[in-house]
């Protein structure tokens, strides 16, 4: 019970980070092509300048959360995955100071490079996370002692040795640039105003057709992949509502995009997100990381649990916790709501 | 070279890089509390001014304390992950609460702080200082707890799987080691910020500019530093140094150089350590001094290194007895400087007294040195234990990562790293070259 509570709540800071920071690392992938000039470029960014640092906490608090609910995990994964990993820390790095800088330096050569690192490192970002989950979904090569380390390709098919690259992972990384891109194109509609909100409006819709191949494409792939992801489907007929979800929060994101809703279209972003990773949690549900190299050495949930006290008490803190942080960051949302006014919001 | 030690430099590089920035946020944050107290109570646009030029300053080097410390949670797992398998459910515990309970609450408030004063009444925008104040403090408190488990571990089980728990919840967060460190620490915090601020404040006047601004940050630097500089020594560096000597005799006889056990040991306050011959080469010492400051009398007998067996002698000691001594000795000078300066200010002296301001101005660089030289006494005073006593730190590092892939790693972290020193060099020189009066009162940004 503890470990089926545990599994979700680390699936909670998990989607609440991809749908939060997911519009963030949109918008910076989106700058590089969308605005036409410095103030369009000053808002942009002034939208999310004052939440992208808090929406990458969910990142942190779900890390450590993931790390003392399943050590094993942590441990496992975090040390397999080695050197992604570490391209990902570079990568934050550089987009954080990309994007706090930007203001603190003159407009010019220097100026345009901390905006194309931003833009550059949010882009890969989302293909490295998008990869990262399709690489849980796949499997890698877990060892007998519990330990695997992936390198980066070997060649590019999802067999029993893969790379953290193959085909299936690639896909899985143009599926998270792609939704996280239009995730963003549709923040930036809400926030910003005249020609670029516009602008922001009317590329949702290429985007959208390339997000609904690349869905059902990788919901095949998947399959194809790992055809154990089903079972939990078959065996809980009712859970079916997660594809239904996916598809058709598809369908009104399109929707209230034509009818100019923006909000609402941006709503069903949020839920197109949480049915797809929710679907992907599901899928793998109650294995944390399956093994290419045998169901035997599977990392489960009852191998990975940690001990019961811990797990009790943290569900109070946790509980607690939670509710102040959603607190905080529902009063810092409202204070910048409605559109961005680069004469009112700055530093 | 050993996987080892690849993987101990790795994880030393990166936290004691990503720690210059902590620092200063802690210690500014307090300062900034202040300067927005006296901008509250009084109404004065000037200390407005000069907390929004620190809101700038607090804003850039934040932004460094962030990037570089997200890497320290993910390096628990990628190069220490054998101890994470086993100690992650303990360990994991105050990283995350260090999520839930302070990264929101500090981001959220640092939001609203930069970017929105005008859309914010004056109080909401001194209460979002005092929540960015409370926030990163509160993350000192969960980063300390950790360390402190690891340097004293309490309430523990062993679960049949191999895995550590800790019992009591709040026993893991009030471990009397970390209690005592965690107000060591903040101190040192504030020593940094307010030896930065005064040194700013000194800086404009041997420039003779921003006088106005300058005898602010003088003023509130060095009340606050003289405050610091005395609560380091005393009580918080004495009472944190008598608990590690009762709970880590190898740790203390290293750092003070003892390599035999003596009734009435005698402080060394220079020499070296010399590991062949067990003795300290061309030393000075205080006679009975040792004795009486870890146990009030000049009698008592410190354990010295002879009574510890060799495999449990701290793996690095000559530079944990450096580190210990350069904390030690700049402690001192923080100390002498600001009560000189604090008296000077009290006798209206500060602002002329050129040679004052001059020491100000180059001491600012001490208290990152003196705080580094604090962890790494704390941290290799430890070994050769990961978690004191349970672990050896030979048995906690990540196998399946080579030493190559580590070294690979940890080279790039250190061009990375090189890059954003020179970027943060560059920053702050600017900012304070512009100085407070850049910042138009209507207007918060400047291109």
């Amino acid at each position: 019970m503890m470990g089926f509570i545990w599994f979700w709540m680390v699936a909670v800071m998990i989607v609440g980070y991809v749908v939060l920071d997911g519009f963030d690392l949109g918008v910076g992938v989106l700058h590089l092509f969308l605005v036409r000039n410095e103030t369009e470029r000053r808002t942009t960014l002034a939208s999310i300048g004052p939440v992208w640092d808090g929406n990458e906490v969910w990142l942190l608090a779900g890390g450590g959360t993931l790390y003392f609910a399943f050590p094993l995990l942590y441990a496992s994964a975090f040390s397999g995955f080695y050197l992604p990993l570490m391209i990902v820390l570079w990568l934050l790095i550089l987009r954080g100071v990309s994007v706090e800088l930007r203001n603190h330096v003159e407009v010019g050569v220097w100026r345009a490079l901390l905006d194309g690192l931003f833009g550059l490192s949010s882009a890969l970002l989302t293909i490295f996370f998008g990869a990262a989950l399709a690489n849980v979904l796949r499997g890698v090569p877990l060892q007998a002692d519990g330990y695997f380390f992936l390198p980066l390709w070997t060649n590019w098919q999802p067999g029993p040795h893969p790379g953290i690259l193959d085909w299936y992972t690639v896909i899985g990384g143009l599926v998270a640039l792609v939704a996280l891109t239009l995730h963003g194109a549709l923040w930036l509609t809400i926030k910003t105003s005249g020609d670029l909100s516009k602008r922001a409006r009317r590329i949702v819709t290429p985007l959208w057709v390339v997000l609904v191949v690349l869905t059902l494409v990788s919901l095949a792939a998947t399959i194809i992949v790992r055809p154990a992801s089903l079972n939990n489907y078959f065996n809980y007929p009712l859970t079916f509502i997660v594809p239904i979800g996916v598809v058709s929060s598809l369908a009104t994101i399109w929707l209230f995009n034509r009818k100019a809703k923006p909000v609402k279209a941006f709503l069903s972003s949020c839920i197109y997100l949480f049915f797809m990773l929710a679907g992907a949690c599901w899928g793998l549900f109650p294995t944390l990381l399956p093994a290419t190299t045998g169901a035997d050495r599977d990392i489960t949930l009852t191998r990975a649990i940690s001990g019961p006290h811990t797990l009790a008490v943290g569900l109070v803190w946790w509980g607690f916790g939670m509710v102040l942080a959603i607190g905080y960051i529902a009063f810092v949302y409202s204070k910048f709501r409605g559109k961005v006014d680069l004469h009112t919001d700055g530093h | 070279m050993t996987a080892e030690l690849i993987h101990r430099l790795h994880f030393a590089f990166t936290i004691t890089f990503h720690y210059l920035f902590p620092q200063l946020t802690m210690g500014l944050a307090l300062l900034i509390v202040v300067l927005k107290s006296v901008a509250l109570k009084t109404g004065s646009e000037q200390w407005d001014r000069a907390a929004r030029f620190w809101g700038r300053t607090f804003a850039i080097n934040f932004v460094f304390g962030v990037v570089t410390g997200i890497p320290m949670e993910f390096e628990f797992g990628t190069n220490w992950a054998r101890f994470s398998r086993v100690f992650g459910g303990v360990i994991g515990q105050p990283l995350a609460m260090e999520g839930v309970f302070s990264f929101f609450l500090e981001s959220a408030f640092l939001g609203l702080f930069l970017y929105g004063e005008k859309r914010i009444s004056k109080l909401m925008h001194w209460f979002s200082a005092v929540m960015v104040f409370v926030g990163s403090w509160v993350s000192g408190f969960f980063i300390i707890v950790t360390d402190a488990w690891m340097q004293h571990p309490v309430a523990f089980d062993r679960l049949p799987n191999g895995q550590f728990e800790v019992l009591s919840f709040w026993q893991l967060l009030m471990n009397p080691w970390g209690l005592l460190q965690y107000a060591h620490n903040m101190t040192g915090a504030v020593v940094t910020g307010s030896f930065v601020m005064a040194a700013v404040g000194a800086f404009y006047l041997l420039e003779g500019r921003l006088e106005n601004y300058a005898r602010i940050f003088l003023k509130v630097g060095v009340i606050v530093g003289v405050i610091a500089s005395i609560l380091i020594i005393f009580p918080t560096g004495d009472l944190h140094g008598k608990y590690v000597a009762r709970n880590q005799p190898a740790a203390i006889a290293a750092m003070e150089g003892l390599f035999h056990s003596e009734a009435g040991a005698g402080l060394v306050l220079m020499g070296q350590p010399n590991e062949e011959t067990g003795q300290i080469d061309n030393p000075i010492v205080v006679n009975d001094m040792l004795s009486f400051l870890i146990y009030g009398t000049t009698k008592a007998e410190v354990k010295g290194l002879d009574q510890i067996p060799h495999d449990q002698w701290p793996t690095a000691l000559p530079l944990l007895y450096y580190a210990y001594h350069i904390m030690a000795g700049l402690g001192t000078w923080f100390a002498l400087l600001m009560i000189v300066s604090a008296l000077l200010l009290w006798r209206k002296r500060l602002y002329t007294a050129r040679w004052a301001l001059w020491a100000l101005l180059l001491s600012f660089p001490l208290p990152y040195i003196a705080n580094t030289a604090g962890w790494m006494t704390a941290e290799l005073g430890r070994q050769p234990w990961l978690i004191y006593g349970l672990m050896r730190t030979s048995e906690g590092y990540s196998n399946t990562v080579s030493a190559s892939n580590g070294l690979f790693t940890l080279l790039g972290f250190m061009g990375l790293y090189l890059l954003l020193g020179i970027l943060f060099t560059v920053l702050i020189y600017r900012e304070i070259s512009n100085g407070p009066e850049a910042i138009a009162a209507d207007s918060v940004h400047i291109d």
